[in-house]
Order: structure tokens, then sequence, then C-alpha cells
């Protein structure tokens, strides 16, 4: 009976009865006696409770407006005056299609085109032959090429599962043409049985094949995306690292603790911005950038004036000390936020991605990185060729004893340039926020990739280091499907020593006549 | 005079004083408990590995920052013997190793099944080491891959060798390494006598290797080491090939890591990839930094010293000792770049007292002045 009456309601695609439906699978609808002795069905709200009694607000059975009582206040009625409508295991069975039809029509016609592709993918999957003239309807008036994309695969699905032969025909074909990645297994299925007539299966065959071909296209697409993605951030860690090993032949162990500076530093501005300015908290990440910058560039001064420079020209002792402050900041920082990973939300600007071909889509997060990376690789090779303040640092790089006597402070470019290059790991970490963990580990996980970076692209050059970084960062990604991620990082520690065996200096070696260059 | 008379004492203390001293019926006041024994033991066993490291970086200035995979190669040979000893007394009941009929292995893999032989495993813990370090280093030396990039590279060397080891697919236990063992050359590793016996193989071992690198110092080959450490070039235009005597110092500290990891394992019961990765590895560099690189007590103090002070540390304020350790590499550097004892030496030196040998002379030149003199960049 119950069952019957809710499929009647549901069939009529009236959506104001869609509240009662949903109301009746939560079990909140319930019947009202009213003052003149009438019954009336309507849907109860959440509880308050006044004194010992526990009330509820009382909105329509049809459309769920709120219903008022005669004083223009909501009605609230007593919980136990009500008799409250049962809904079994077999009606709330019955009913979940219904309502998901209903949510889907609708939210095809939703403003949100993200949600209109959800939908169509939802009812695509569900495979059912009903919605599909709302398919067919929403089609003629969706604008949003993605949207369009999946609606056009679920009429496909769709028709692959319950049209005539023509049609699956036609379905296959246009499954392949789509290079629907969700279809490969309808498909696959279509090519196993045995009762399908031969013109289908071969046309199944078909759209395997041409799924299977833009799938191999968008993996490699995507490869190559992430391997400029990892190697821009090697590059934002080791463009720091770099200027610093160029300029004082310093080894900044405690690059990486500085990173996580700057990623630690994110996380207490976007804590601040919770607390104290909510409103604009999706902002947040546009202060913690420079926040982080500054932050690290302090901690990264602090360490070169206070103990980096006793020791030029030391190498091997700077690399021991600033790994005993790398020790130092790292249980500071766990002492100080705690040895779990610390939790940076993504503003919303930067989650989701663009779409870039069926099956593909590139993150907005991943995209700013390598637009980060690439804003500071133009703002280093502006500042270090086309700036007083660079001249000076090259000259110091090159001879630092001629510079000092032509009255460049050598001591100062040291300073400036370590704070420099800090700054620099400082805005690594914040970008690191965004795609990894933040921890007092952070810094760790890259400082060894970092360093292969700086050692194949060759003392202190910019460009050396970019392409190094793309490098390794590239054959990272490349090797990692097929062998794994530990073996593709021994492959290219390998890779490196070979690498060196040719070309000692790195990638661009220094000209001149230094016996120990 | 007076190092001989120190060392010689030192190794009696050692060699005989402790493990007499263990056998003690327990409510002596001079016993020293099982458990200190075991503690030194292992103690004893990270200085032969600093007597390793000080051999290539304080005398031939090469720093090795992978100096923890040649000692987890040398304690993953021993752990494999060990392993198989257990036999069926293990929990599954197997031949097999647990963590292998946990993986789901039916089958010994070809490399393990050397190891049922003790010869076999001895001579795999010198030369398994040995070989590893002879291709690397062959490979980074003869292109001339020194200073801080050496570093670096050995760095990278112990980051993917604790990677690798940490994978399951290796078949050496994973994550968790190699455990449990019950026997060792059959004696049964829960028995005191066994343990006092094997500190004593250990101390006797340390005493080996620091005549090692006291002949290998004081021969003609230490010599153009300690030349290499002061002006590499310098020793290459006088005809030399220091590849050649850097890739032979290497190798022996190898040898002497693996050493040390071999008899590291059976006193204290278990190998994991943890103790080779870069931390520790990183670590050995400063028991022999704290001890004093360039003197060959050094190490000895150092390591005991720093692991002493750790496994106090550790116990009373866990959160502190990394910030301790991490001060005390800064502090040595900066403030006492000879170390404990090479200060210690210089002290008598210069309160006129009879003057230390040819070591101390050799640590105490001063190595920054040159470095900076030599690189005009």
């Amino acid at each position: 009976m119950q069952e019957a009456a809710a499929v009647a309601l549901g069939k009529s695609g009236d959506r104001k009865v869609l509240p009662l439906l949903e109301a009746l699978r939560e079990g909140s609808v319930s019947v009202r006696t009213m003052a003149d002795g009438r019954k009336e069905t309507v849907i109860v709200g959440d509880k308050v409770s006044e004194g010992d009694k526990t009330l509820v607000p009382l909105f329509g059975a049809y459309g769920r407006e709120p219903l008022i009582a005669p004083d223009g206040k909501p009605l609230l009625a007593d919980v136990a005056a009500l008799q409250e409508v049962s809904a079994g295991r077999s009606l709330r069975l019955a009913l979940r299609p219904l309502i998901d039809a209903f949510l889907g029509s609708s939210q095809l016609a939703d403003a949100d085109p993200a949600v209109r592709k959800g939908a169509a993918i939802k009812i695509g999957n569900a495979g059912d032959a009903a919605p599909l003239p709302a398919l067919a309807d929403a089609l003629g008036k969706e604008r949003d090429r993605w949207a369009r994309h999946a609606i056009e695969e679920a009429m496909a699905l769709i028709a692959l599962r319950t049209g005539d032969e023509s049609a699956r025909v036609a379905a296959a074909a246009r499954l392949g043409e789509l290079g629907s990645a969700s279809g490969l297994d309808r498909l696959r299925d279509v090519v196993a049985e045995t009762a399908a007539p031969a013109a289908l299966r071969h046309a199944a065959q078909a759209a395997i094949k041409r799924v299977e071909r833009w799938a191999l296209l968008t993996s490699a697409i995507e490869t190559i995306f992430q391997g400029v993605s990892l190697s821009s951030i090697l590059l934002l860690m080791a463009l720091g690292l770099a200027i610093v090993f160029g300029l004082m032949g310093v080894i900044n162990m405690a690059h990486g603790e500085l990173m996580a500076l700057g990623a630690y530093a994110t996380f207490v501005v976007q804590g601040w911005f919770a607390a104290h300015w909510p409103s604009a908290f999706d902002y947040y990440f546009l202060v913690a950038l420079p926040v982080s910058f500054v932050v690290a560039g302090a901690a990264g001064l602090a360490l070169e004036r206070g103990v980096i420079r006793f020791l030029y020209g030391r190498p091997l002792e700077t690399l021991l000390l600033t790994w005993g402050v790398s020790l130092m900041i790292q249980q500071g920082l766990r002492l100080w936020f705690g040895a779990a990973n610390v939790d940076v939300t993504a503003p919303r600007w930067l989650s989701g991605g663009i779409p870039v071909m069926a099956g593909l889509q590139l993150p907005y997060n991943r995209l700013f990185i390598i637009g980060l990376a690439a804003v500071a690789v133009s703002a280093m090779y502006y500042l270090l060729f086309r700036t007083d303040a660079g001249l000076r640092i090259r000259a110091v790089t090159q001879n630092r004893g001629m510079a000092a006597c032509l009255g460049v402070r050598a001591r100062w470019v040291d300073a400036c340039t370590f704070a420099l290059g800090a700054g620099l790991a400082g805005l690594a970490g914040c970008a690191l926020t965004q795609i990894g963990n933040v921890g007092p580990e952070l810094g760790q996980n890259y400082i060894v990739d970092s360093f292969m970076v700086v050692v194949t692209g060759g003392v202190g050059k910019l460009l050396g280091s970019i392409l190094a970084a793309l490098g390794i960062g590239g054959l990272n990604k490349i090797i990692e499907p097929s062998l794994g991620a530990v073996y593709g990082k021994v492959l290219i520690l390998v890779f490196v020593i070979v690498f060196i065996q040719r070309r000692p200096s790195g990638l661009f070696a220094a000209k001149g006549r230094y016996a120990d260059a | 005079m007076r190092e001989r008379a120190l060392s010689v004492g030192a190794a009696l203390v050692l060699v005989v004083v402790l493990p007499v001293l263990n056998a003690l019926p327990a409510e002596s006041p001079l016993h020293v408990s099982d458990f200190t024994l075991n503690l030194f033991g292992k103690f004893l066993a990270y200085a032969i590995l600093a007597l390793g490291i000080d051999l290539i970086w304080g005398y031939a200035g090469v720093l090795s920052l992978g100096h923890g995979v040649f000692f987890g190669l040398g304690a993953y040979a021993m752990g494999m013997h060990l392993m198989l000893e257990i036999g069926t007394q293990s929990v599954y009941r197997n031949v097999l190793p647990d963590f292998m009929v946990w993986n789901r292995v039916t089958e010994l893999p070809l490399f393990w099944r050397p190891f049922y032989s003790g010869p076999f495993t001895v001579l795999a813990v010198l030369v398994v080491p040995a070989v590893v370090a002879f291709v690397f280093g062959y490979l980074t030396f003869r292109s001339r891959i020194r200073g801080v990039y050496f570093s670096i590279i050995t760095q990278a060397l112990a980051l993917s060798a604790w990677l690798m080891f940490n994978r399951n697919s290796l078949n050496l236990g994973g994550t968790n390494g190699l455990s449990g063992f019950k026997t060792a050359f059959g004696f049964p590793l829960n028995d005191p006598a066994t343990q006092r016996g094997l500190y004593v193989v250990t101390a006797l071992a340390l005493c080996a290797a620091y005549l090692v690198c006291r002949y290998v110092t004081r021969s003609p080959v230490g010599k153009v080491l300690v030349a290499i450490r002061d002006g590499e070039t310098r020793v290459l235009f006088s005809g030399y090939s220091p590849a050649a005597f850097k890739l032979f110092v290497l190798v022996v500290s190898a040898v002497l890591a693996g050493v040390a990891g071999a008899l590291y394992v059976p006193q204290v019961g278990i190998i994991t990839p943890a103790k080779m990765g870069v931390l520790p590895s990183i670590e050995m560099i400063v028991w022999v930094a704290v001890g004093g690189r360039g003197t060959l007590l050094g190490p000895v103090v150092g390591a005991v010293g720093v692991n002493w002070l750790q496994s106090i540390l550790t116990t009373t304020y866990p959160d502190l000792w990394l910030l301790v350790f991490g001060g005390m590499f800064v502090a040595v550097v900066l403030f006492v770049p000879d170390g404990v004892v090479g200060t210690a030496q210089k002290m008598w030196s210069r309160a006129g007292l009879r003057r230390p040998r040819r070591e101390a002379a050799a640590a105490g030149s001063g190595e920054p002045a040159r470095e900076a003199v030599e690189s005009p960049r």
C-alpha cells in the first residue's frame, strides 16, 4: 500500500513531493490531529526541549513549507501528541531510487557545472533507462563542455545497457569516441557476452582499443605534468641551496628544516586567520607566502651571523654544523607543535583543477607551485644578472678576495645571500603545505633529492640547477610507475653517479684554471 | 710512551677486568651487571666502526655520510646466519624465518642459502661491505668526486640503502628487520656466559682493529693518506694516485664497519634498516668528531662516551636528547674541533710535558687555514 503510494508520488515528477519522500526515509513524518479533529500529515523538524516537554517545529507535507501558528511564530507541537508514520525497510528501499531520480534530475539543472557533471556521471553509472529523456533534455541546454561530455557519456552508457542492437552498437562507438574510462568495464562485459551479436562485439572491441589509446595519452600527459610539478618543488628547494653553495661553498644541511619552518609559519598564519579573521580565511595563503619567506630568511640570517660565518672555507665542518642545527630545529618543532603532522587547509581557490581533456585534470595547487617556481627563478635571474646587488653577489662568488679589495662588503653579501637562500627555502615550505604533509620531518624527505639537483647542476649555476631539477624530477616520475618509488630513487642515484663520471663539476662547469675546482 | 700506556691500560680494563667483574657474584660491590656488560659490548662494536670512520675521515680527510650502509651490510650478513640458526624453533615452526612465512615466501631465496654456513657468514661479513665499498669508491674516486660532493653522494647511498632494505620484496624482513635470534654458532644467546663471551670477542676485535689502524697510519700509506687530506692536488702532482689510496682506506674502513655490525647483531638481538639510514650514518660521524679525529684513541672514547650519554639521556629526558645531540655537533665543530682526545693531547703538550707523538702532530695542524688557502674560490 505505502510503497505503491510512494511510487505513484515519485512517478508524478512533482518536485514538491521530494521533501516528503526524504522525510519518510529519515522517519520524520508524523500525523497530527488538528484542533477541529481533522488529521493532517506533517514533516517534523529538529527537537527542542522546553521545560520537561520536547517540542518539534512542523512543516507542511507538500513542499515542506513551515507551518505558522496563529501568533505568527513557527508552529511547535509536543512530540507526544504526534503519531509517527513508520517506514519499513521495504518502503525505504523503494524510496531510494525515487529520491535519487529526483535528486539526479534536479542536479542536472544545478547552477554549478561541477554538480551537473557529477549528477550525469552518477546517473550513467546507475545505468537505469528512466532518466534518459531528462538527460537528453539537459544535453540540449548544456553549455559547459565537461558537463556535456559527462551527459553524453551517461547516455551512451545507458544506451549500451538498455537499448536495442543498433542503439547499442552506436553507444559502443560513442563511448570509444568519448574516451570513456568508466565505460571500459561495460564494453569488456559486452565483448565477453557470448549471446551478443557479432557487430556489437566488434564495435565494443574497437571502442575498447580507442579508450585504451586515449588512456595511454592522458596518463602520459599526466606523468609529464607530475614530473614538472615535482621538478618545480625540487627547483624551489635547490635554488636556495645552489646560490648559497655557489657563493660560500657552504653545504646547508639545515635547508630542509628552514623549509619546515616556512611550512609551520604557514600553519600559524592559517591558525591566526581562522581565529581572528575567518571571513578572509581564503586569502590567508597570500599572507603566508611572504611571512614564510621572512621567517625562514630571518632564521637563516641568524644562522649565518651566529655560527656559519666562523667556518667559511671549511665545507665539511659547515656540513656537520648545519646538520646539528637541523636536528635542533627539528626537535624544537617537535616539542613546540607536537610530533604529529599538523593540518593545513588548502584555500578554496587552490582546490579543484582545470580539466584539460577527458579523464585528465590538472590540479590548481600543482599549477600554482609550478607558477611559483617559475616566478622565483625569474626573480632570481633578474636579481643576479640585472641588479647591482646581483653583480656584487656574482663578484664575490667568482673571486672573494678581489671583490673585497674593490670595496664589496663580502661578509655583508654573504649574510644577505644566505638569508635569501633561506627565504627561498621558506617559500618552498609554504608551497609544500598545499600538496604534502606538514610535520617536523618535512625537510628530510626532500633534502637528499635537492642535493642531487645541486650536485648534478653544478655549483652556483642557475641554469644547471633548473635543468637538473627538471631532469631528476621528470626521471623520477617516469621511472616510478614501472619500478616503484624506491627503485626509482636508487636508479636516480646510480644515474647521478654515472653522470658525474662524465661531467665531474656538473652540467655547467665553471671555466677557469682551478686545479681544485 | 704515555699514549701506549694508556691504550694498553684501557685494553686490559675492557678485555679482562670488566668480564671478570661481571663474573663476580651479584652481591659483590664490584659486580658489573649483565645489562651493563651487554651495553658496553654494543658500545665497543660502535667503537670499531668509529675507528674505521676515523681512518677515512680523520686521516684521509674524506667525509663519508654513508657508513651506516657498511655497518648494516655486516650486520645483515650476521643476522641472516643467526636467523637460519633458529630453524624450526621459530613461532611458525617453519624452516623459513618467520617474516618469510608471513610474506608468503615458500622457498628460501637463493642468496640466503650460503648463510647456513658459519665460515661463509664470517667471510661475507668481511667481503660484502668491502665489495660494495670498492665498487662505490671506484666509481666516485675515479671521477675525482671529493669534498662535500663525496659526502652528499654517500648520503644518497645511505638513503637508497635504507629505502631498499625497507622493502619486503628484498626478503630481508622489511621495516622490522631481522630479530628473534636464539643461538649464535650454537651458543644460546640468552645465556649470560654467551653474552660475556661475545663481549670479550668484541673487545678483542676492537683491540685488533686498533692495532690495524695503528699499523696503517704509521706505515708509509698512512703518510700519503694524511698528505691527501692536507693537499690532495699536490699529492696528485707528486705522482701518487690519491684515488687508489682513498679507495684502499674506504675499503678498510667499510670492512671495520661490517665487523662492527656483525658483532653488534648478536649482542643487541635485532638489526633493522633504521640502523643504516641517513641519521645513524651521521651520528657515527659525531662520535668521531667528539672523541677527536686524527687520533686513534679519540673515536673509541667518542663512540663509548656519546652512546653512554645517549643511553642515560634517552631514559631520563627523552625529549632533550636530540637537542643535546644537535648542540653537541655545533659545539664540537665550533669550539672543540680536535675533539676530547685531541684537545687533551694539545693541553699535555702545551703544559710542557712529554710531547705526544706523530698522531697528535698530524691532528693538531690547522686544517681550516689549509683549505682556505687551497681553494681559490
